[in-house]
């Protein structure tokens, strides 16, 4: 018999919780195709209302960084701390950034 | 403009059917085939649980007998239940189950666009707004599980086709009105279900078209769930639906 994961692969889901936000990743589930999947996730993720647009792409399209290149990957900016934009005094006027 | 206290027996038979139905996707709970499903199968169920409340609460209101919703859906005998057979027929197979809700929300759709346009009772309006998405969703859903399993393989295929023999029967049922139905037509309050073929004809058929289905020849299709005359699997059905009311009389969470 064929194994019930080869029929139905996994998916990524992405829920936007609102106009004007982005979405966000909020876990996978298991569906044969992308209609089936979209709708999986509207039964799984939105049932508390958790927002108004859904994106699912197939786990295994998504090109994932090596972990066992993390250190190479992101300890070079560590230190680099002149990257983030907290040495500047911003006026008042200017509000939130 | 309030409905009349005679149109509470029209009310009843759609809530019956949404209370039974929604009693029916419960049964999956725990034996889904999939996770995803599981939780979709009880989505519908307490859309249908939802709507069904809802009705009951407007019925008893109208009555004007004290009758609550819990009454209406818990204590009443076998006969009293006006539901169509199509709502009571067993789960049986995933195939069955998305049959037989295909059936149903294709029907039950344009039934609550139609009372949400038309309705002469503002709160039947209402409950038709809401319902009208949720049975949106159901055909949406039912349908493309019916296209995955008709045209899949020869095991799925071979099931929606059991199912297809065994259910079709049970949809004429949903164009005939009852003696109840046709007061509640006169009064404006409902729409006649026959004027809602055509739009039903044209939904199924678009689904078998993509799921390679045939549309059986019926020549007599199955009655009796809106005189009160249910089949045996009704009894077993009310026995689990009740238990709790009967054993326990006014018990509450």
């Amino acid at each position: 018999m064929t194994d019930k994961h080869d029929l139905t692969p996994l998916w990524e889901v992405f829920i936007r919780p609102r106009n004007g936000l982005h979405h966000r990743h909020v876990g996978s589930l298991h569906a044969a195709d992308s209609a089936l999947a979209l709708q999986a996730a509207r039964d799984v993720y939105t049932r508390r209302g958790e927002g108004n647009s859904i994106w699912v792409v197939r786990s295994s399209d998504i090109a994932a960084s090596d972990p066992s290149f993390a250190e190479p990957n992101f300890e070079p900016a560590d230190d680099k701390i002149y990257r983030h934009p907290t040495f500047y005094d911003i006026p008042d006027e200017v509000g939130h950034m | 403009m309030a409905a009349p206290e005679t149109c509470v027996p029209a009310i009843l038979e759609i809530a019956d059917d949404c209370l039974i139905l929604g009693h029916r996707l419960s049964e999956w709970c725990g034996h889904a085939p999939i996770l995803e499903e599981e939780l979709a199968l009880a989505n519908m169920g307490l859309d249908l649980l939802g709507q069904a409340s809802a009705l009951y609460a407007h019925a008893g209101k109208l009555e004007g007998k004290g009758r609550s919703e819990d009454d209406f859906a818990f204590l009443r005998r076998e006969r009293e239940y006006r539901n169509c057979l199509l709502v009571e027929r067993r789960n049986g197979d995933f195939a069955h189950t998305m049959l037989r809700q295909l059936y149903f929300a294709a029907f039950m759709q344009p039934f609550w666009r139609t009372v949400a346009a038309t309705s002469s009772d503002e709160t039947l309006r209402g409950i038709a707004a809401k319902a009208e998405k949720e049975m949106a969703y159901h055909l949406r859903h039912s349908g493309e599980w019916v296209i995955r399993m008709g045209d899949g393989s020869d095991e799925s295929a071979a099931r929606m086709a059991d199912a297809v023999i065994e259910l079709h029967r049970y949809t004429g049922e949903l164009f005939m009105a009852s003696p109840a139905r046709a007061a509640a037509i006169a009064d404006g309050l409902l729409p006649d279900p026959d004027t809602l073929r055509a739009e039903w004809d044209e939904t199924v058929a678009t689904v078998f078209n993509a799921a390679k289905l045939e549309l059986p020849e019926i020549r007599v299709m199955q009655k009796g769930g809106r005189d009160g005359n249910h089949g045996e699997d009704m009894g077993h059905l009310l026995a689990e639906l009740q238990f709790m009311q009967r054993a326990y009389p006014g018990h509450t969470w």
